[in-house]
């Protein structure tokens, strides 16, 4: 499944990414080289295997339902780039 | 008294306890190591005030007989873990204005334990790397370097460069697909990724969260059991945390291992196989066996794939957990008039090169009409490459393997990046290991023609960190390397 440089275009904006035009072509290139090396896994069978996702079969624990943790607006805010009346800022999003 | 911060972290331990020096005596110690070797890069950023304080509160615990298990034992921290009011970047642009209002979970265990934080270590790009070379505050120089400035491996590079130069007298690293082990083979430090679950992964910058463990890097074996003992334990806040007790790991130090089994992968001895690694290996079957281990051919059959495997599903996971850097809540932001360009600005800017194309990979084969062929392929393999381990582990307790295929290679060096998948084959012999969520240890064996350190792999079953331990000890009473 060769990768052209519309499909990078499509990845990086899915990816929040930008990549200049001149760049498309390398990054094409690039792509298809890693996927090439990754479609070797084609070369096993593997339609009688259950996918892994994680290495701990352990069954996830429950907690009571109770607030444990907040109550910290002012710290957390600290961190952001903008913040306006107790709240993260962000340009403009309804006309 | 020599130079103190030589000692290995139980010397260290009980000379405080002996009272031949205090901690802030010590701490002075370190911070002095630290401003004269600045051109190492080992840390992101130094706190030397906070770790005064620290100590001398150590003192005044060891004066009144409160000492805890690392009372006074100066640490730095891999710069991926949140710490408190103490600048956190994951070495990415992205974060490099970030202070965490928390703690994460396995730094709280060393604090608790009396340990003291120097500052935090230089680490490739949200831990994405083998070289140390993606982080965004420069690369790290390898303290084995002679003429050529070495890479110290990666992606825990300034961890491993920090407690080989003794800027530390220990360092947490974290381990995704070899990030604790192969630089502290690089660097000729010990370093162990547990099993996974055995660390809180709570407050560590998440990268690959099904493979990402915490770890100790340290001078000898019995370090990092005493390490580790600290970081590991179950937390109600992970919940991939295993809720086992953990047990006495430094017991496990110096036990006869007479009669222990030990594998060697026959998959793992390819006819490319570098000369100098090939004979230490065979070297470590040897001291093994005169110490009464039981050596075993295992087989991992599908050791070729692993890595193709990791660098689908490990990408994957990182795009997802990176989409949360987007210029709203915390780190940088870029500009943008609209919410979609300030994300996209955000994130060019924000992100190196390696990163950005690990997130593009991870969103192509998550993406509609490519999971299958790619990230539920890869799932599929993760399993098989599981299965193996577990069929091997029916004949042996323990798996050796060298660490990285070759030793540390030098900074910018060209053949490593012509290509990133040159980079990638660099993890050979540990990735596989974090796909199948096990133990393993790294240990340095000796040194090759070149003259640099070369590690060994010793990797456990589920759980058997002490295993390790007991064997690794043994290995490296026998191999009597030389640190600096």
């Amino acid at each position: 499944m060769a990768i052209d440089n519309e499909m990078v275009r499509k990845i990086a904006f899915l990816s929040r990414l930008k990549i200049e035009d001149n760049k498309l072509e390398d990054a094409k290139d690039e792509f298809n080289k890693i996927f090439k090396w990754i479609e070797e896994l084609n070369e096993i069978d593997t339609s009688n295997v259950s996918p892994m996702a994680s290495a701990n079969d352990v069954s996830l624990k429950l907690r009571e339902d109770a607030v444990t943790d907040g109550n910290y607006k002012d710290e957390i805010l600290k961190n952001a780039p903008s913040a306006e009346y107790d709240y993260f800022a962000v340009p403009k999003v309804v006309e | 008294m020599s130079d103190i911060t030589k000692l290995t972290i139980h010397e260290t331990l009980a000379a405080l306890k002996n009272k031949d020096f205090s901690a802030s005596e010590l701490t002075r110690a370190y911070l002095s190591n630290m401003e004269k070797s600045k051109h190492l890069n080992a840390y992101i950023t130094e706190c030397g005030e906070y770790a005064l304080e620290q100590a001398q509160e150590s003192d005044d615990n060891y004066l009144h007989g409160n000492n805890r298990k690392l009372e006074g034992i100066p640490l730095g921290i891999k710069d991926l873990f949140c710490t408190k009011n103490i600048r956190t970047t994951a070495a990415s642009h992205i974060l490099d204005n970030f202070i965490p209002p928390y703690e994460s979970t396995v730094t709280s265990n060393l604090l608790n334990d009396g340990a003291i934080f120097l500052g935090k270590l230089n680490l490739d790009e949200f831990a994405m790397g083998g070289s140390n070379e993606t982080s965004y505050f420069g690369p790290v120089i390898n303290p084995w370097s002679k003429n050529v400035e070495l890479v110290p491996g990666g992606s825990s590079g300034g961890s491993a460069a920090a407690v080989a130069a003794h800027l530390c007298a220990g360092a947490t690293g974290t381990d995704t697909g070899g990030s604790i082990r192969q630089p502290a083979a690089f660097c000729g430090c010990t370093g162990i990724k547990p099993t996974y679950g055995r660390c809180s992964r709570y407050g560590i910058v998440a990268f690959a969260s099904s493979l990402d463990q915490a770890g100790p890097i340290a001078q000898d074996v019995r370090d990092c059991a005493i390490l580790l003992q600290s970081m590991a334990g179950f937390d109600n806040k992970d919940s991939t945390s295993c809720d086992i007790a953990v047990p006495d790991y430094e017991k496990f130090i110096g036990k006869d291992i007479s009669g222990l089994k030990i594998g060697i992968p026959k998959e793992y001895r390819s006819e490319d196989l570098n000369e100098d690694v090939n004979k230490y290996w065979q070297m470590s079957v040897e001291l093994l066996q005169k110490r009464g281990a039981v050596i075993k051919e295992v087989s991992l059959p599908h050791t070729k794939y692993a890595l193709p495997t990791y660098y689908v599903l490990a990408p994957a996971e990182a795009s997802s957990n990176l989409a949360r850097y987007d210029g709203i809540r915390y780190g940088y932001r870029g500009e943008g008039e609209h919410l979609d360009n300030l994300y996209i600005n955000t994130r060019t800017t924000g992100f190196g090169k390696e990163v950005k194309r690990r997130i593009m990979i991870g969103t192509y084969v998550l993406s509609a009409g490519y999971y299958d062929a790619y990230y539920l392929k890869a799932q599929k393999m993760r399993r098989l490459i599981y299965n193996d381990f577990m069929d091997a582990f029916k004949d042996c307790d323990l798996i050796l393997t060298p660490t990285s295929p070759i030793t540390a290679f030098p900074i910018g060096d060209a053949h490593m990046l012509s290509n990133p998948i040159n980079m990638y084959l660099n993890d050979i012999y540990t990735v596989s290991v974090n796909l199948a969520g096990l133990p393993a240890l790294s240990l340095p064996i000796g040194l090759a023609q070149n003259g640099l350190p070369l590690g060994m792999q010793l990797i456990g079953k589920p759980f058997a960190e002490g295993t390790i331990f007991q064997a690794a000890s043994a290995l490296e009473e026998d191999a009597h390397f030389e640190r600096i």
